[in-house]
């Protein structure tokens, strides 16, 4: 059977690839401190689900995982406006995108 | 055929009486800024409707009765309740005095409420007042009843403490509201026994089932008793009446309406409608002559010392009224309700007489500073002669038939009754001509800026003085005493009312038509000596009341109304003022602030220790969330 047009073979793979994609995204908003970088990382996570839900609708030759992925688009878009907007407004305020220094709110 | 149709036809309009007033007071609420001077037309038009309603059903209902459910009020197990109107011949007579007299009452507030900041809130409570009154009167149940009863309570709290920046009215208003609660209370636990007793609290069920009731039953006297007294709290008798001449606090308009001619009749009205019963528990009738008689006399001798022109007005009301519960308790429910009216009539005149007198003195009420006022308001002065000639009982004055249809009724029971009663009757004339000629004769007392502004009041004011009068003087021939007349029309009008507790009342011996005579004659005379009495002391000895320090003796216990008011704060304020100190200290401060305090405690302490995780790193924050979801999801596929 060919491997590309064999869906059981491949979707294993695509499989692999989003976990990775996800982990990736998980240790950057743990590990990094340029608040920028974080939210490139949460982009990725969507991305690494949205991977997850493409080949699973493949997989099961059912176009609703591929709807869904549009709907999570949409809210990427929005949140990385939203994101950016408030990195902006930090950036301004503290001369500083460095999470380590937004530490005023506490107890 | 043709009396059911008629019947039916009287339904549409007998709905429209209460709504009337109701629209009226949603108008006068919600649009009153808007129609300012405009509004006193808007309120008194609605009572005209309601009045003319009254008579439309009064002359269609040709002896029979009105009695409809408008719906299913509470419904619980076996009890119903239905909100219903019932409108016989005893309540057509209330409708027609109270929107009658409402309509008079509003048309001269018009006048004498001009000035007042308040003019529109002013007849939107008085609306309020006339259509919690007419439920009141309509209710075909005691628990409607009873909505009216509580709602007249409400209007007169709002009108008495009318002019609420001072605090002495804020605290006469508070004083009647609480007053009345206690007869209330009464009220209450009475139309809960009946509920428990007969199931029902329909005015008709109830005395359909009353057949097998024994007279003096212990139930029935428990319940009649109850009832009994929240008639003392709203007709103002013995134990509660105090409330009624500090009620004078409100404008003299409200005084008239409210604390002369009609609410004040509801006690009255409320016996009347369960005649059957209290006429099946002669124990209660017994001590509500008691009650009646007692506090005719009672307030009629503190009317005598009495200087401010309204509380005397007051005190005679309370005088008044306790004699028509003497006529209850002697059985006479239609010489009671006859005088109810004609008392209605000249009481309404006097309150409205003596307003227009306050009206001419620019506020004053002290009858010491009057006098001599009888060229400069002729027309008050002869209205309020001839309402005074009627509570008076001078033939052939209204309130010489009422009067002496209880004295009669009086005289047929027990000598010392009458005797009794006829002494309260002295004593008021006595004290009411005292208030006239000090009022209309002698010599000006007042200040020279005073003198200066006397006149008579607008046309809004005198006409219903008018109209009243001419009721005082006319309104008893309706109850024409037996000698004179072979049909007492009130009587035989109401008869399908009483009938059946009167075929309960062991009839004492007809009068002859000699004794009448006589008593009639010993009731003229006798009232004749009083009035030559405050005459002789009055205006040609010109006694001028003196000053409450240089009385002694018992003139001042009187003077002082027998202390009544400073012993009921003695014995009852007092104490509930220290009980209510002791259970700030024991329950409020030690229980209830403990664990209101203890609650506030718990939650300040677990917050102290919480909110160390509140660290300000984000970094941390973002390692929480993660390492959290991971424990949830570890938890989940471990489950």
């Amino acid at each position: 059977m060919n491997p590309i047009t064999n869906p059981e073979s491949t979707t294993n793979w695509y499989l692999f690839l989003s976990c990775l994609l996800f982990s990736i995204g998980v240790m950057g908003v743990l590990f990094r401190r340029n608040a920028l970088i974080i939210l490139m990382c949460i982009e990725l996570m969507l991305n690494a689900v949205n991977l997850l839900l493409v080949s699973y609708s493949a997989y099961a030759g059912n176009t609703d995982g591929q709807t869904f992925v549009f709907f999570i688009m949409v809210v990427a878009a929005a949140e990385v406006a939203v994101g950016l907007a408030l990195m902006v407004s930090i950036y301004r305020n503290i001369g500083s995108i460095d999470i380590q220094s937004l530490n005023k709110l506490k107890w | 055929m043709d009396n059911t149709m008629n019947l039916l036809n009287l339904i549409t309009p007998s709905m429209m009486i209460p709504i009337f007033p109701l629209l009226g007071f949603l108008i006068l609420s919600f649009l009153g800024k808007r129609l300012g001077a405009f509004s006193g037309w808007v309120a008194s038009m609605a009572i005209l409707g309601s009045f003319l309603c009254s008579l439309n059903i009064f002359l269609g209902l040709d002896g029979q009765q009105l009695n409809y459910t408008i719906f299913k009020w509470i419904s619980a197990g076996d009890l119903q309740i239905e909100f219903g109107f019932l409108i016989d011949h005893l309540s057509i007579i209330m409708l027609l005095v109270v929107t009658g007299i409402g309509f008079l009452i509003h048309l001269y507030s018009m006048g004498y409420m001009h000035h007042d900041e308040g003019f529109t809130r002013f007849f939107s409570y008085l609306n309020l007042f006339i259509f919690f009154m007419l439920l009141l009167v309509m209710g075909n149940n005691y628990a409607v009843m009873f909505i009216g009863w509580e709602g007249v309570g409400l209007c007169s709290y709002l009108l008495i403490g009318f002019w609420f920046k001072n605090q002495a009215y804020n605290n006469a208003a508070k004083k009647a509201f609480i007053m009345n609660r206690i007869g209330d209370l009464g009220f209450l636990i009475g139309i809960f026994a009946l509920v428990f007793h007969f199931g029902t609290l329909d005015f008709m069920d109830i005395q359909n089932q009353l057949v097998s009731f024994e007279s003096n039953a212990p139930v029935l006297i428990f319940i009649t008793l109850m009832l009994f007294i929240g008639a003392t709290g709203k007709s103002a008798q013995l134990p509660l009446y105090t409330w009624l001449p500090d009620a004078m606090a409100g404008p003299t308009p409200v005084s008239a309406l409210i604390h002369a001619a009609t609410m004040v009749t509801a006690g009255i009205y409320m016996i009347c409608r369960s005649n059957l019963l209290f006429a099946l528990a002669p124990f209660t009738l017994h001590i509500i002559l008691i009650v009646g008689i007692a506090t005719s006399l009672f307030a009629a001798i503190i009317g005598i010392k009495q200087n401010d022109i309204k509380k005397i007005l007051a005190y005679s009301t309370v005088s008044q009224l306790g004699l028509m519960f003497a006529a209850i308790g002697l059985g006479a429910f239609e010489s009671s309700m006859l005088h109810v009216m004609t008392h209605a009539f000249f009481k309404a005149l006097l309150f409205l007489g003596a307003g227009s007198v306050i009206h001419a003195m620019g506020g004053e009420q002290d009858i010491r500073k009057m006098g001599g006022l009888n060229k400069s308001i002729k027309l008050t002065f002869v209205t309020f002669l001839i309402a005074t000639l009627a509570i008076s009982g001078i033939f052939p004055f209204a309130g010489f038939f009422s009067k002496d249809e209880i004295l009669a009724k009086a005289f047929e029971h027990n000598l010392l009754v009458w005797a009794l009663l006829s002494i309260s009757s002295m004593i008021t004339a006595f004290y009411m001509f005292r208030l006239l000629f000090l009022v209309f004769y002698g010599e000006f007392r007042g200040t020279e800026e005073q003198y200066k502004h006397l006149h008579e009041s607008p046309i809004s004011m005198t006409l219903p003085l008018m109209v009243l009068a001419v009721l005082s003087a006319f309104g008893g021939f309706l109850g024409l005493p037996a000698v004179l007349s072979s049909t007492h029309q009130l009587s035989e009008f109401l008869s399908p009312v009483f009938m059946a507790s009167k075929s309960l009342k062991v009839e004492a011996h007809a009068l002859t038509h000699e004794q009448e005579w006589l008593l009639m004659g010993i009731a003229t005379l006798a009232a004749l000596v009083s009035i030559y009495y405050a005459f002789h002391l009055y205006m040609k000895k010109k006694v001028i009341p003196e000053n409450e320090e240089a009385l002694s003796g018992l003139s001042k216990w009187v003077a002082n109304k027998f202390y009544v008011d400073e012993f009921y704060h003695k014995v009852i304020v007092n104490p509930m003022l220290i009980l209510s100190d002791l259970l700030l200290v024991l329950i409020d401060k030690l229980v209830i602030d403990l664990l209101v305090n203890l609650t506030a405690l718990i939650v300040d302490s677990t917050g102290r220790i919480y909110r160390l995780i509140q660290t300000g790193s984000t970094g941390f924050y973002l390692i929480a969330m993660v390492l959290s979801m991971v424990i949830v999801m570890f938890i989940q596929i471990i489950l």
